[in-house]
Parts: structure tokens; sequence; C-alpha cells
């Protein structure tokens, strides 16, 4: 590259774009291949290896450009590689794989049936994205680049319309506009709140102090959510060029992106990002010499889930310990160091310059009444196809699930979802119909929440589910107020008492005054939804508490205590498989000779369970096991169709 | 500074802005009871016994009248049955770690409140602390110091009050720890038993 002019004024950029444009060749040969968290756990930084050295094997170093980028979607199918011009999307490449692709792909334009995406439901292959079921149901307005640009390449950024939001709104709006336009737009909080985003703006614009500040929230925390961290990741431009534009509304000249400890890959983007808009104009004094001066500092947190709440988020870049403060006056108005703060989440951030540039009125027609606009989810647990999905908000719970996730793994029966992370709510089935917005969540106990949203079936016990969030919550409380963290505690330890067949009837009567307190009279938003998984537990799945403290049986037949393992003797076809799994050595029985368990010794691991091939394992609960069969019974062998 | 009028328990009070809900109603001498306030320091909001009851725009909620700033015509309700039962079940909560042996406002507070001390404190297998993390010896501290002699270390069930082996000499046997304590953890010669030094948690001998 040659060496960088700083732009310096409306019309460089747009030269810059054509520039950019001209020196690429629409027909130039790219391999791209995602390297976001997910798809480097997964082995693609080996893959990326593998290209390297095959193309130089093959001669190919010069003609083909290897490229790397984020991700497209389907975590559990990476890594993922695209081959251009053609579009070939191929999944689970392995290092191994490359030089069959280089010879067979890239050198013989033959496409290889066995990397295409295989539906895992109905394990149909498809060659384009657009072909691809769960694809073809999203509307991917956030996440459209990602898995196409480099996103440590401005240029990449830039081609695709990167920077003229922000251009149009230094030289074509005043910063009231820009306020105005994200009202008539009814963009409201993605990081779950739903509050409306210029009520923030116009009340850190109008708060009386010279000095204000915008931040981005990225401590996305929540277990099995990743939507801020893929954005950040794989198009850290985007966040930060509606940050410009949030501050050129506000009047703020100062930024700071706050980027959870967990996540290196999306603060060395973020910083890339910020380094080369600075190198560019785009960042820094007079940004394309419009006058408009506005900086930005990476912090990376320490690894606290409660620093994801806006006060305790701005104590811990004051370099305090990250601790909610009571926020009856608002950070808007009184923040960071005491200044007016606006802070947004990642996608408000990357949805902004979108508004500018596409219209407020093309944005409401997106989404429902109340919520505008697409809503990223990561849809995780028991559904086919895991990933990161965007829909127009209003999709129903059920398409999500059954189209978009592609159903049910295993053939099993849906029995709950869980939106908005830990502290959001279950969902039975009877509520699948649910158009999924901000207020509609909040309406059957849940919320949107970041966006996580796990997928649970027929063999997961909601007791037991209650009891993992409780847990997972008290690891997380900070500790400063009383009904968060002795109320988890006590919480967690009634819960327990009741998954393991101790409970008892008027634990659920204390259970319903610690959760009232905690919604109350917590101190921050942590607490006060903390008890969202126990009470929406409580609500549509009462059964199952009634069976476990009363019956004492686990419905799902998921708690361990409660359940005990029995091999039917009609169906053991003695092959030994159970008995080598068994870490305990409670299974007897032979070759040739039908298994049974030592219930005494067993542990209920469940490893003999998953290891049975004739489903001749069962899980009793709160009935008696069946005497063991005679020693020495010769198994009843299947016939032979 | 503007006056202003807000209405505590059907009366009309009035009030200055800035002030809080907490001391616009101690003015009045309505009584809101309080663990972790104290008219000397800042507004801590963690023991959440001042939640009060207010009304906005319609809606009712409760919020730690220790924080809340006075608004012109704000309806507070400091006393209600919601609001005694949320509490009694904080002071219930408070003992599970603190233990049923404390002394002083707390103690007053449960019988007030008919908190059974007991009730949840089964649950949970931790020796009693005597101690409800209300801060209020850290945050006297500081002030009395102009430095600290203790602080906190942990987060969550893990947080607790340590104190710094270097900073041993600011302690000057001031006593204002023990004035503010309202669990009788510190008695008049001191924290008793001895807080724990941080270096020690920290090696994880404590």
């Amino acid at each position: 590259m040659e060496k960088i002019k700083r732009l310096s004024s409306r019309k460089d950029l747009e030269k810059l774009r054509q520039e950019i444009k001209n020196n690429r060749d629409p027909r130039q040969r790219i391999v791209s291949v995602s390297v976001s968290t997910c798809c480097v756990a997964l082995g693609a930084l080996k893959v990326v290896e593998a290209f390297k050295t095959e193309l130089e094997k093959q001669g190919l170093k010069d003609k083909v450009r290897l490229k790397d980028t984020g991700c497209s979607g389907f975590c559990e199918q990476g890594p993922a590689v695209t081959i251009y011009p053609e579009e070939i999307f191929y999944f689970k490449v392995k290092p191994e794989d490359v030089p069959e692709i280089v010879t067979k792909t890239i050198k013989g334009k033959q496409i290889l049936e066995k990397f295409l995406y295989r539906d895992p439901a109905t394990g149909k292959r498809s060659r384009k994205l657009q072909d691809i079921p769960s694809y073809k149901h999203q509307l991917r307005l956030l996440t459209e680049n990602s898995g196409k640009i480099d996103p440590r390449n401005i240029e990449d950024y830039i081609a695709v319309d990167g920077y003229s939001a922000l251009e149009k709104t230094l030289f074509e709006m005043s910063p009231d506009q820009v306020v105005k336009e994200v009202k008539k737009a009814n963009l409201r909080g993605r990081g779950g709140g739903g509050f409306p985003t210029w009520i923030k703006w116009e009340t850190t614009r109008n708060a009386e102090d010279e000095i204000k500040y915008v931040i981005v929230n990225c401590d996305e925390g929540d277990p099995g959510a990743f939507m801020d961290r893929s954005l950040m990741e794989d198009n850290p431009h985007s966040v930060l060029e509606g940050l410009i534009i949030g501050a050129y509304a506000i009047g703020a000249h100062q930024g700071y992106v706050y980027v959870r400890e967990e996540y290196p890959i999306a603060a060395e983007n973020i910083s890339i990002a910020i380094k080369q808009a600075e190198e560019f104009g785009l960042l820094g004094d007079d940004i394309m010499g419009s006058g408009f001066s506005f900086r930005v500092k990476v912090h990376r947190g320490a690894g606290a889930f409660v620093s994801g709440e806006s006060s305790a988020l701005m104590t811990a870049i004051e370099g305090k310990i990250g601790e909610p403060r009571p926020k009856y006056v608002h950070t808007a108005v009184k923040g960071l160091w005491g200044k007016p703060s606006c802070l947004n989440n990642v996608k408000t951030w990357a949805t902004v310059p979108l508004i500018v540039l596409k219209g407020a009125e093309w944005f409401k027609s997106i989404g429902t009444e109340g919520s505008s606009g697409t809503a990223i989810f990561s849809l995780v647990g028991k559904v086919n196809s895991t990933g990161l999905v965007e829909v127009p908000m209003g999709t129903t719970l059920g398409d999500l699930i059954f189209k978009i996730g592609g159903g049910i793994r295993g053939g099993k029966r849906f029995k709950a979802v869980q939106t908005g992370g830990p502290s959001g709510g279950f969902i039975p089935e009877k509520h699948l119909d649910l158009p999924v917005d901000f207020d509609e969540l909040n309406k059957v106990g849940s919320m949107m929440g970041s966006g996580g949203m796990v997928v649970m079936d027929e063999d997961t016990c909601m007791v037991d589910a209650a009891r993992y969030f409780v847990d997972f919550l008290l690891e997380e409380s900070c500790g400063k107020c009383i009904p968060c963290r002795e109320g988890l505690q006590v919480l967690s330890n009634t819960i327990k008492d009741i998954c393991e067949g101790k409970g008892k009837d008027e634990d659920t009567l204390g259970i319903q005054d610690i959760v009232t307190t905690m919604e109350e009279a917590s101190l921050c938003a942590l607490g006060k939804t903390a008890a969202n998984p126990v009470l929406t537990s409580l609500k549509y799945f009462k059964d199952e508490w009634d069976d476990h403290i009363r019956n004492k049986r686990c419905t799902a037949k998921a708690c361990r205590a409660l359940i005990k393992y029995y091999i039917d003797p009609q169906k053991c076809q003695a092959c030994m498989l159970c008995l080598k799994e068994c870490p305990v050595a409670a299974i007897e029985g032979g070759k040739d000779q039908v298994h049974s368990i030592e219930q005494e010794k067993c542990t209920k691991c469940g490893a003999c369970y998953e290891a049975c091939k004739f489903d001749a394992i069962r899980k009793l609960s709160a009935e008696p096991v069946p005497p063991p069969p005679p020693k020495g019974m010769k198994p009843i062998r299947k016939r032979k169709n | 500074m503007k006056n202003l009028t807000l209405r505590i328990d059907d009366k009309d009070i009035p009030a200055n802005e800035g002030m809080t809900i907490l001391e616009a109603a101690k003015n009045a001498k309505i009584e809101i009871p309080t663990l972790c306030h104290n008219d000397e320091l800042e507004p801590y909001g963690a023991c959440r016994i001042c939640s009060v009851e207010i009304e906005r725009k319609g809606r009712t909620q409760l919020v730690a009248s220790c924080c809340y700033p006075v608004e012109d015509g704000l309806k507070v309700k400091t006393r209600s049955h919601k609001i005694d039962k949320i509490r009694k079940t904080i002071i219930e909560l408070a003992a599970v770690s603190a233990g049923i042996d404390v002394t002083g406002r707390m103690r007053e507070l449960a019988s007030e409140y008919n908190a059974d001390l007991s009730r949840f404190r089964s649950k949970v297998k931790t020796d009693p602390t005597k101690c409800i993390l209300c801060g209020l010896c850290v945050r006297r501290c500081i002030e009395a110091t102009w430095d600290t002699a203790i602080g906190f270390i942990g987060r969550g069930v893990t947080r607790k009050i340590a104190t710094f082996p270097e900073k041993v000499s600011v302690c000057t046997n001031c006593n204002h720890c023990y004035s503010v304590c309202p669990t009788g953890r510190i008695s008049s010669i001191g924290a008793d038993p001895k807080f724990p030094e941080v270096d020690d948690i920290l090696a994880g001998r404590e």
C-alpha cells in the first residue's frame, strides 16, 4: 500500500473509495478464511497456514489473495472458507483438506460436495449462503459485511461504503438533526434494556458540562452470548463509525471502548481500527477537515460480569472496583468522572451509521411498531444449527427455533427457551408464537437482554436449569447489596436441596419472599433481574418443582440424586460397551452375558447411557429398580432383517 | 437552592433541592430505618433497608431513600405491608452471613420487623461473621484518617473486610468504626475478632 494520505475533506474520502474500488478486480481469485474466535478455536489459523504453504507450493502465491475475515454465523460449522469470485462456501475445513481444495476447486474450478454446508436436520447440502435454510430466513443488516471484509483492513470497510454515514453526518447534518433522526427511527438500546437511545443522547447533550463522554459497552458476559464479540471482531469500523457519529451529536470529544478481558481478538481488532481511522484522518483532530475532533481509548475489563452494568463499568474505567452505584441520577447526567456520559451497547452504536445513511423511515419499516430494526441472537442449546442469527424484530420464537435453528436436536421435544442471558426467564412451549421484541418478552417474564437464546429440550430439568443460572449469578454478584448477595446464596442452596430430593414444601415460600425482595429492593439491574429464571421456572413449570419436592422425582430425569440407571435385560445385547465405559466398574456381566448395574457402586455419571447403542439403558426416577437378571442370562438377540 | 414540597405518608413535607428522601423525612421527624447510612458520610445504598415506595407517572416502585433525590410533588410511602415484609426479609437475609448473635441497630430492627434471624441461616453452612458488609467502618475510617486501615476484598459471598498490614499504623484507635457499626462486629477495643489481613486472604490462609 502506498503511503496513506490523511483525508482532509469529504472529497478525499470519495476519491479514496474510488481508488480502492478501481484497484480491485472483481474477478480476482480470493480465498477468505474466517478467523473469528469460534473458527480459531476449531483450528482456522492452521487452515490459513496450510493455504499459505499450498498456494506457494502450487505457484499460485501471486494470483490468489488470501484474506482473513470474520464470522458468517455458522459457528459450529467452522472453520469456514469462502472462495471468490464464485462465492463458494466451504465448512469444516481441516488443514489436510487444503491441498485438495487448491488443486480441485481453485485450479480445477470443481466444487467439492463434501465441504459444502450440510443441513444438520435434513442432511441436504447447499452451495450458496442464500440457499442455506437457516440463512434464508434471516435479515442481515448489522452482520451483512461480517465474513466478507477483512476487519483489520480499513480499505475493505471503506470499499463497502464505510464512513459514508460519518461523512454525511459531519457535512450535511447538525448535531440536533442526528439526534432527531435517531429519535424518528425509534432506535432502542441493543444492550437489552430497550431504552430509547435518543433520550440518552439528548440528556447527555443537554447536561451542563463542557466535558462529555461516549462509551461502547462490550462487556458481554452472558454464558452462550457472543453477538457483541462477533461484531467487534468482524466489523469493528462499523462500531467506531457509529461512536464518532454519536459523539458529534452529543458533543463529546473523548470516547471509551470497554472490552472484556476474555475478548482478546475483539480488543485487538478495535484497537487496530482506531489506529487506522486516526491515520486516515477519520478520527482525531479535525476529522476530514470538518472541524470536529474526537479521540477514542480502549479499556480492557478485568473479567467481572457486573461491569456490564453502566455505573459499574464507568467506575471500572476510573480504575476502581467495578461496582454499581444507585443510578437515581442517571449516568447521562453524572457518569464517568462525574461527567455526563452516554453509554450504548456495541450493536446500538453499529446501527447508527445504517440509520444515518438509509434514513429513519427505512429503519422503522423493519421490525415491529414498538421495536424497529433487527435483533441479533446467539442461538445455542438443543437446536440443530447453532450460531449467530440476525432477524427483524417481531420474528416469532417458533420461527427462530424451528425455521432458523432447524428444530430440536435428535428429534426430541422442545421444552423451553431462555432469552436474555442468565437473568432472563424461561419461556414455555405455549408462547412459541410470541413475536420477539423488547416489549413482548417482558410480558412473559423474560427480556431481550443482550440476545442470548438458549434452547432446552425434554431432557432439561427446569429446576436444575434455574439452579444453574442462580449459581452463575451467585459467582458474579459483586456483593455490595444484601438482597442480591445473600439472596442468591440462599436460593442456590435451597434449589440444590430440592434437586437432591431434600426439598420441603415451605421452601417455595422462602424462595418467593427472596425473589420478591431481590426484584424490588436490589441495588442494580443484575440483582433485580437475577430472580427471573427462578420466577419463570416456578410460574411455567410448577409441576416439576412439586414433583421434586413431594415425590422426590425429577420429571426430566436429569437430577443425579433423584435417578437410577437400569439395564433392560430384554434389550441388552451384551456388547460390553457400557461395561468398558463405566468409570467405577459398577456394571456386571460379560461377553454373551446380559449386563446389569450394581446400584450401590453407580455414581450416575451417565456414561453407560451415552454409550449404549441398543437403547437398553433406562433412567428411573422415584420408581423401584427391577431386580437384576439371573446370573449368566444370555441376551435376546435382535433378528437381523 | 430551590425549595420544594413532597408528600411523605400523606403529609406535605418541605425540602430543598439536592436532598434525599431520607434527609427530608428525617427533618420532618419521620423515621426510616437504615443500616448502612450515616449522616456524616456519602450515601452508599447497600443495605436496602431504607427502601420506600414512590409514585411516579402513575407507577409505583421501591427506591433506596438514602440515595433518591427529592422531587417536587413526589409521593412517598415509608410503611406498608409490602415494605415491611421486604425489610423483614432483608434483615433475615443479612443474618445468613452475619448470624443470629448480632447486637446494636440490627438487633433492634430485627425485633421491630419481627424478623426470624435463623430463618434462612439454616440453608448456609458458614461460620457467622457478625458483619453485614454495610461498609460504615470502612467509609468512616477513610473520613477519620484521610487514609484507611481497612477495606473490602473479594466479590459476592466471598466479600469481606480486611486490614492492610502496611496501613496498620494509620489506626489511632479513634473508635469511630466502633461507633458506627450496626451489628456489634466492632467492639470498643476494636474489631472482635480482628479483621483478617489482606495478605492472608490472598495467600489462602484465611
